[in-house]
Parts: C-alpha cells; sequence; structure tokens
C-alpha cells in the first residue's frame, strides 16, 4: 500500500462514485494511474464493494435489526475462526465481529420482523453447540453509520460571506 | 439626522464590497458560497475540548495584557521551528484578538498622520481603511497575473517618498492565492533598508502552501527582524476563526507601542481561547502538526479541483500556490467583476467575491475560496460553466 492508495480510499469512502478524472485531478495523478491503484486493490480484496449508504427509515421497508452479543466456546485448533463461519453463513446475520470483552462475537442480525429474528435466535443460533450464551439487543433508531450522520442537520455554521 | 455625529474620517470610509453581496445573497434559497472566507473544518477536537476545560477549571480571569506567557513561548518555540524566526516571548511577541487586531494595533503604534503605508492591490480589504483611520495614507501597487501577483521590488520603489514608512506584505495571499519567492522577499529587504522602511508582514495563511513548497518568512532574513512586524494567528492554520487569537511580533519599542494601545483598549485576548491555541501549539508540535497536515491536505485536493474546473471552463487561472483562494480572470466574458458577481448569483445562485472588493486592481477578476465540500464545489462549477455558456462566451 501506497500513500497514493490511502488517499484514493480516503476519497472513495467520501464518495465511492466519484469520477477517475476528480481523483486524478484532486491528487495531481492521471487517470490510468488512478484506474491501476484502485485495480490492484479490488485484487488484493483491499476494496471489496461499492455500496451504498441507505437511511431506510425514510422507506417503507419494515424489518427488525439487533445486536446479538455471543459467548462461546472456541474449538481447539480453529479458534473462534470456526465458529464465527458457522454463524456468518446464515442470511439474517450482516455483521459478525470477534471482539474483547465480556462476550466474544458481536453479530448484527436483520430479519422482516421481531419474531422471526427471536427464532433466528433460539432456533439457528442459541442450538450451535459452542455458544454458550446470548444477549439480543434491538436497534430502535440509527443516528450514525460509517461516518454519516441520518439525521438532516445544517452542519456549516459559517457566514455566506466573509473577507 | 444622526448623522452629523458620526467622525467624517470614518463617515468617508466606503464600506466594504462585500457587504452587498451579503445582503443579496442571504435571500436566495439553495445559494452555494464561494465567497467565504474561512476554513470549512470545525477547531480539531482537542483544542475545543481544552477550551472547555479551561472554562471548567474556572480559568474565567483577565491573563496579561501580552497574553499568557506559556502561549506566548509557545508562540515562540512555532515560529523558530516552523518559519526560522527567533522572537523574545517576554519583550516581542504580543497575543491579540485575532490577526486583524494586531493590524489595527501596527498601524496604530507606527503612523503619525500623512505617513504613506505600501499596499498590494489587489489585497486584503482591512489594510487601507485601518491605514487611513489612523490618519495615514494607503499607496497601492498594482500586482498582476502575469507576474503571480507578487509584489515587485522595482513596482514598490516607484511609488517611495520621504512620506513612506512601511511596506505591508501578506503572503500567501488573500485573495489572489499568491507566494511571494525568497529572492523577490530579499530585493524587497534591500529596499527596505535602503530607504529605511519598516515592513509588516501578515503571515496568517503561512501553513497553508502546498505541494512541499514554503513561504519564507520575511523577518529571517539577515537584518530584518529588526525592521519587521510579523502577524500571524490560529485563525487558518488551526480553524479557529470564531476564537479570535492571533499575534504580533514586533522589535521591543513597536511592541510596547502596540500593548499599550491594546492595554487601553481591548485589555487582553480571551482567556479561553487563549488557553486553546495554547494546546493548538503544544500538541501540534507533538505530533508535528498532523491535524494541520490532514485539513492543508485536503484543501489542496480541492484546489486542483478548483483550477482545472476554471481552465476547464474557459476562465484564465493563475495555479493557486497558497491560502485556500483561486483568482480566476472573467476578462474574456465581456462582464466587470461586480457584474460578473452579480449576474451569476441572481442567475445561478453561486456567490463570488469580485476581485473590485480588494481594491480598484483587482477589476478583471473574482476571488473564490475552495473550502468548500467537494459536493457544493462540483455543483458551482457545473453553473458556473452553464452561466459562461449562456453569456455566449469563451467556455
Amino acid at each position: 500500500m501506497s500513500n497514493i492508495d490511502y488517499q484514493i480510499l480516503g476519497l472513495l469512502k467520501k464518495d465511492c462514485r466519484m469520477p477517475l478524472e476528480d481523483i486524478a485531478t484532486m491528487l495531481n495523478l492521471s487517470m490510468t494511474e488512478v484506474a491501476s491503484h484502485i485495480d490492484d486493490m479490488e485484487k488484493h480484496g483491499i476494496i471489496l464493494k461499492y455500496m451504498p449508504l441507505i437511511n431506510w427509515d425514510k422507506t417503507d421497508k419494515q424489518f427488525v435489526e439487533a445486536f446479538i452479543e455471543v459467548k462461546v466456546t472456541p474449538q481447539k485448533e480453529q479458534g473462534f475462526d470456526a465458529m464465527a463461519k458457522n454463524i456468518y453463513q446464515y442470511d439474517e446475520v450482516k455483521s459478525v465481529f470477534l471482539v474483547s470483552g465480556s462476550f466474544d462475537l458481536l453479530i448484527l442480525a436483520e430479519a422482516p420482523t421481531l419474531k422471526e429474528l427471536a427464532l433466528f435466535v433460539s432456533e439457528k443460533l442459541s442450538v450451535l453447540d459452542t455458544v454458550t450464551s446470548t444477549a439480543t439487543s434491538f436497534v430502535l433508531k440509527r443516528y450514525k453509520q460509517d461516518g454519516i450522520i441520518f439525521e438532516k442537520h445544517s452542519s456549516d455554521k459559517r457566514l455566506l460571506i466573509s473577507p | 439626522m444622526s448623522k452629523r455625529f458620526v467622525n467624517s474620517k470614518i463617515q468617508a470610509i466606503p464600506p466594504s464590497g462585500i457587504r452587498k453581496f451579503f445582503d443579496m445573497a442571504g435571500s436566495i434559497p439553495n445559494v452555494i458560497s464561494l465567497g467565504i472566507g474561512e476554513p470549512d473544518f470545525v477547531t480539531p477536537y482537542k483544542i475545543r475540548r481544552a477550551a472547555i476545560d479551561s472554562l471548567l477549571d474556572g480559568e474565567t480571569q483577565y491573563t496579561e495584557n501580552a497574553g499568557l506567557f506559556s502561549l506566548r513561548q509557545e508562540i515562540a518555540e512555532y515560529l523558530l521551528k516552523r518559519h526560522d524566526v527567533r522572537y523574545n516571548p517576554k519583550t516581542e511577541i504580543m497575543v491579540t484578538v485575532g490577526a486583524s487586531e494586531a493590524i489595527d494595533l501596527c498601524f496604530r503604534a507606527i503612523l503619525e498622520k500623512g505617513d504613506e503605508v505600501i499596499l498590494q492591490d489587489p489585497g486584503y480589504i482591512s489594510y487601507a481603511p485601518c491605514v487611513t483611520m489612523c490618519g495615514g495614507i494607503p499607496v497601492n501597487v498594482k500586482v498582476n497575473k502575469q507576474e503571480n501577483f507578487e509584489l515587485r521590488a522595482e513596482q514598490i520603489e516607484k511609488h517611495i517618498t520621504p512620506k513612506t514608512k512601511a511596506i505591508l506584505l501578506s503572503y500567501p495571499n488573500n485573495p489572489t492565492g499568491s507566494l511571494i519567492s525568497k529572492a523577490s522577499l530579499e530585493q524587497i529587504a534591500d529596499l527596505a533598508q535602503k530607504h529605511d522602511l519598516l515592513i509588516i508582514s501578515d503571515e496568517i495563511y503561512n501553513e497553508l502552501v502546498y505541494d512541499g513548497k514554503k513561504q519564507v518568512s520575511i523577518a529571517s532574513l539577515p537584518g530584518m527582524k529588526e525592521r519587521c512586524v510579523t502577524i500571524n494567528g490560529f485563525s487558518k492554520a488551526f480553524a479557529m476563526t470564531g476564537h479570535r487569537v492571533g499575534y504580533m511580533c514586533a522589535p521591543e519599542d513597536i511592541t510596547k507601542a502596540a500593548l499599550k494601545i491594546h492595554q487601553f483598549t481591548v485589555l487582553c485576548a480571551s482567556r479561553t481561547a487563549q488557553t486553546a491555541a495554547l494546546v493548538a501549539l503544544k500538541d501540534g508540535k507533538l505530533d508535528n502538526y498532523k491535524e494541520v497536515e490532514i485539513m492543508r491536505e485536503s484543501y489542496n485536493q480541492r484546489r486542483r479541483l478548483m483550477h482545472k474546473a476554471f481552465i476547464k471552463m474557459g476562465l484564465e487561472c493563475v495555479e493557486p500556490q497558497g491560502a485556500f483562494y483561486a483568482f480566476p480572470s472573467i476578462v474574456s466574458t465581456g462582464l466587470s467583476s461586480d457584474e460578473f458577481c452579480e449576474r451569476l448569483l441572481k442567475e445561478e445562485s453561486v456567490v463570488c467575491v469580485p476581485g473590485t472588493a480588494f481594491g480598484a486592481g483587482g477589476e478583471g477578476h473574482i476571488r473564490c475560496c475552495y473550502a468548500t465540500s467537494i459536493d457544493k464545489l462540483k455543483e458551482a462549477f457545473a453553473r458556473m460553466e452553464r452561466f459562461i455558456l449562456k453569456l455566449g462566451g469563451t467556455a
């Protein structure tokens, strides 16, 4: 990874649809150079995907999300990885993190209804051999994600013109 | 009727050229402003936190007139390390209410009635009125794009009279975004020595210089410190415009005189803001001014974007080297600066500042600030391009 790679990532993180031409201009590079850096990062799995950040609250879609704290008994020779794999295969699971602290895995899960999510926990997750306990916290409101604040707020407090 | 109470000298000073646009822009929806003269970052968290903590600790009293000594010490260290000038924090540095107060104090401390001060035209809007308010006479020396808007010693010399007292320099420059080379500074330094003139150097933008370049501080040239007043502050480098902390560094006699005015007028700069500024420098030196570097790089990216956009829409534009302004020429559109800005605002809801707000020498140019989000910049460029096409001009 070069400094240029980090600069490109910095710009794509702000807007992954930013035209190559603008990235090239801003970083004082040719478009070909930028494209080849991006290609490389895609090939190396550094850039995995370009996705929109959606504010679902503004849509009619009904679904529930929950953070689930999971305690597990690590398996011999496989540690937590095998366990995480068992868990992330479920469609309900959107994110899985191995974390430090009083539990081991933090899961973000999603289902159309509260009942379905509860069923996922009780019938799919808790029954896994190595899971010793779970604690589910339903998401009530989303304020900020990936650095973006959801509520509309005017952030520019500057005067329109100043000397 | 109350007009009769107003001092005639003040009455005669024309209002700032940006006032008209300020009044117009406020009523226009969806307006995008390239007319702002301050960073689009909020003050870095640690610095804001320091201000809050200072208040919570009950630091709500006056400070010394010259400012917290610890802050002056940090300023001295900063100037030595970053800008190669050595000032004594006890006798040669004072903390002011923004660099603006320092400009005013400096003129008040040095000018006698009829003294002339050489200013560049176009230049920052406050200099000439401040000189006038002190009974001095501003003498404009035109700079032009062919010479990268640098003030030239040979041009200055043509305007020197027995009444000339000082030459004001401000690089990186507002509104042109230009720097001045060391060679040009050396020639101006020679001139100042030859004619026994004072140099006032407003270096408020000195951290915002791009692509590894540096703006030499004229006080660092041999023999110049004794005839230099260096003005700087925290507003631009640390995104602290609203805190109002600046400083003036000058030979002891000038500092004493300025301090006299300062203690009888403002007494001291805000203690809260001084404490925040102290942390800006203390923390900055520990991580090599990382926060400043992050902001600088972000301005740099947008600087390139803006410069390219102007070239693309057919406006001649010297590549800006410092501060966060581009100063393109709009001569090709056939409009005056004022007409261009007024019509652009009315027809496309984009605010730019006419070059003439910075002096008659700014005619044919507009000042555009690139310290605004990329999305807004792109939208502003699209609107400007459409506007220029509509004019049937050059694009």
